[in-house]
């Protein structure tokens, strides 16, 4: 707003400013807070990253010194066991993600419309049930997830009334895909995916796939999980309104027409969300693991985020520690961003070579 | 969309609330940075601070028991001490340090040893204890890194074989069949073995694994700790020795039984025999009442008698306000008396010399334990061995389809870069 006329414009300004100053004021709890407890942690973790500090005294302190990208490159291309280690654990976490992150979605959307329907009896009952394991501390579902899954638990005794014999889950270190690679008579690694490798470990240990105790984590994250985004999908699902689906039913579309065209489209911000956290939940994986198994049996359950862990608490490697939480950071970001480009609105698009265009077709959608 | 006007003022504005956030980040940063506990080396001569001694304990017993010693020396020197017992000590330890607040006295253990002392958290007290030269040589050994002897053994165990003496009754064996040699051992092994019933069980580590390189008079590293020999011939055979146990099934890890440790699949009567430390005596005691076993040394290897032991020691933290009264705090705790009392209320195995007899003949049914101790091999605590240990204990769980050979030839690399950097 602009001052007019007679007064002198000083004055009208330094009420602008004075209102802006005030809301300064009002904003910088949340400021100070934030920068004491987000930004500074983050840049002392990103200096310790880069520091050879071995967690005595700060790290500010004058004996700590400065050591370049050497924790990185120790940790992403030394081929000792800190890159071995670090290759591990992105593999087994590479296979979580894949694994979890598209069940868990599926399966909260289909939860989501099953106790969605208005003629489901007991509808507060279900969204409860459903929703009961989010709310519980994961410490204690792990707990859980151990006997279940014990070699002499709950599951075992279940696959075996259909003659199954089940695994020792949790100390299994047979990699899913490596087993069903045995059952069609390859249980050794061709010569050329022997020899190659990356981060330190060959290309038929990157295709092992996730362990049997892995695989235990990923029934337990997709049982955990599926209840929160549930609720999500129920909140977008409400918004939708019954309308759309009485005209496209006037259109005779039929129930799976209109799901597939009508609400999955709707939910598309919704599902960017899910598919958001769901990414960052599974890359950061830690609770379980720590409870659970530490990473055993055989470094099958290794997450980047409990090495980081044991590298700075256990083995006093804070340098090496951060290092990979900033790395992890860098890979999180990277699948946003993929997943991001990937449920881009394809139709509205119609040129990507014009940022233009793209711009004002989101602009548009929005 | 806020007028144009407004940004005229916005720089002052902006100035201000950076001026804001840069001097409250500053003064963040002055407090992290002038903790000071890194200059504080070497005073001997500080205040007569209270001391807090921080414990990774086994149960109630162990913490009751440490407190009541504490308690004791703190009430006869007046000097205020307290006792914590951690959930995870490592980590506990390691927040303490970096806090700059570490507890004053604390257990440490062998593998955590070398990257403390190298880093100046420790305060090197332990040759100028008054008991320094009563402790067992080989545990003086295990807390000494650097030629320097850093830290006073707490106490330690030793690993010796755990028979089922019903399983073994039934089976027809007698006091004459208790194997000293591997053959003996694999035979009666075999004998014990019946449908769910194994004769040998123990877990897929090292600590455990590991006393068939000793007897077989291997080792991850050579005597004096400058060399990685973790693919000797002598490793490889020991541990082809095993794998062949393992095939034969008669022997079994505990991961194979659905057991956490060697004790539960022994005490749930999976395993005829285990291969298990003194700590098995109190597990046995409060979970497995009812089973009946008997404690021998380890059969020999081809090459010798051979088995691991295991220790931790009363750490001082340099930065302690009161080194002098945590030292003779750790001089009471060590004291042959104190580590009997010790002994009787959790388990462990005194590490002085001079009371092995006593305990020995206090705990005639655990005598094989102490008596491995004049053969017992530490685990390498170079600085990273313990990481290397941890890769070794990840293969050894794939030793059934994996060679030993190509098992040990990978570990020895990670070994040489810990041991040769």
């Amino acid at each position: 707003m602009t001052t007019r006329g007679s007064r002198p414009a000083r004055a009208g300004l330094g009420n602008k400013a004075r209102q802006e100053f005030a809301g300064w004021i009002f904003i910088s709890p949340v400021v100070l807070l934030l920068g004491l407890f987000l930004l500074v942690p983050v840049l002392m973790a990103a200096w310790v990253s880069v520091s050879d500090w071995s967690g005595q005294g700060s790290p500010l302190s004058s004996d700590v010194s400065f050591v370049g990208a050497e924790n990185y490159t120790r940790i992403l291309f030394g081929g000792g066991l800190d890159t071995q280690d670090f290759g591990t654990s992105l593999r087994n976490n590479l296979y979580y993600v894949v694994l979890v992150v598209p069940l868990q979605t599926a399966l909260a959307l289909g939860l989501a419309v099953l106790v969605s329907k208005r003629l489901l009896k007991a509808r507060g009952f279900f969204r409860t049930a459903f929703y009961f394991p989010s709310v519980t501390s994961s410490v204690a579902i792990t707990a859980l997830w151990l006997f279940l899954f014990n070699a002499s638990g709950v599951v075992n005794k279940i696959l075996s009334w259909v003659s199954i014999d089940g695994p020792n889950w949790f100390s299994d270190p047979r990699g899913v895909l490596h087993l069903l690679l045995g059952v069609v008579g390859i249980d050794t690694a061709p010569p050329a995916l022997a020899n190659g490798e990356f981060l330190g470990i060959s290309w038929w240990e990157w295709l092992a796939g996730p362990s049997v105790a892995m695989s235990a984590f990923v029934l337990m994250a997709i049982f955990t999980t599926s209840g929160t985004f549930m609720l999500l999908f129920i909140a977008a699902l409400q918004n939708i309104g019954p309308e759309m689906e009485e005209a496209a039913t006037i259109d005779r579309a039929n129930a799976w027409q209109r799901f597939r065209y009508i609400t999955l489209p709707m939910l598309k911000p919704t599902m960017f969300t899910v598919i958001t956290l769901g990414l960052i939940g599974t890359w950061q994986v830690f609770d379980q693991i720590y409870t659970g198994t530490q990473g055993g049996p055989a470094k099958t359950t290794l997450t980047p985020a409990y090495l980081s862990f044991n590298a700075a608490f256990n083995q006093n490697d804070w340098g090496e520690g951060a290092a990979i939480a900033f790395i992890l950071f860098a890979i999180i970001v990277f699948f946003t961003l993929v997943q991001r480009w990937i449920l881009r609105d394809r139709d509205k698009v119609t040129s990507t070579r014009d940022p233009r265009a793209t711009a004002a077709a989101v602009e548009a959608e929005r | 969309m806020k007028p144009p006007t407004s940004a005229v003022h916005r720089p002052r504005v902006r100035r201000l609330a950076a001026a804001a956030v840069g001097t409250s980040a500053a003064m963040l940063l002055a407090a992290c940075g002038g903790s000071g506990f890194q200059d504080s080396s070497g005073a001997e001569q500080k205040s007569d601070g209270p001391i807090t001694v921080l414990i990774g304990s086994s149960g109630d017993a162990e913490t009751k028991a440490v407190t009541e010693a504490v308690k004791k020396w703190s009430d006869e020197s007046g000097t205020k001490a307290e006792v914590r017992a951690a959930s995870d000590l490592n980590q506990e330890l390691a927040q303490g340090f970096a806090g700059g607040e570490p507890p004053d006295v604390f257990y440490l253990s062998t593998d955590q040893l070398a990257s403390y002392a190298s880093n100046g958290s420790l305060e090197p007290y332990a040759s100028d204890l008054e008991n320094a030269d009563a402790f067992f040589p080989s545990l003086k050994d295990a807390f000494t890194y650097d030629d320097q002897f850093w830290c006073a053994p707490k106490d330690f165990s030793t690993l010796a074989l755990v028979i089922n003496t019903k399983m073994w009754k039934q089976a027809g064996l007698s006091e004459a069949d208790i194997p000293t040699t591997w053959d003996e051992l694999s035979a009666v092994a075999q004998k014990l073995t019946k449908g769910k019933q194994k004769g040998l069980v123990f877990s897929p580590e090292y600590q455990r694994v590991g006393v068939f390189f000793e007897q077989n008079g291997g080792g991850l590293v050579n005597d004096e700790g400058t060399e990685a020999t973790v693919n000797s011939p002598e490793n490889v055979e020991a541990l082809t020795h095993v794998k062949k146990m393992l095939a034969d099934g008669y022997a079994a890890y505990t991961t194979d039984v659905g057991a956490g440790w060697g004790g539960e699949a022994f005490g749930k009567g999976l395993a005829a025999m285990t291969i298990e430390g003194n700590w098995i005596a109190g597990a046995m005691e409060n979970d497995y009442p009812d089973v009946d076993y008997q404690v021998v040394k380890l059969p020999a290897g081809p090459a010798s008698e051979g088995t691991l032991q295991f220790t931790n020691c009363w750490g001082i933290a340099s930065g302690s306000d009161n080194i002098k009264g945590s030292v003779a705090l750790v001089e009471q705790l060590t004291s042959a008396d104190q580590q009997m009392a010790f002994a009787d209320a959790f388990g462990v195995m005194p590490s002085v010399v001079e009371v092995a007899d006593e305990w020995k003949s206090a705990n005639p049914e655990m005598a094989a334990f102490i008596e491995s101790a004049d053969f017992a091999g530490n685990l390498p605590t170079q600085e990273g061995a313990a990481d290397v240990i941890g890769e070794l204990n990840a293969q050894l769980a794939t030793l059934k389809n994996t060679e030993p050979q190509q098992i040990l030839d990978g570990v020895q690399k990670n070994m040489e870069a810990v041991v040769s950097p």
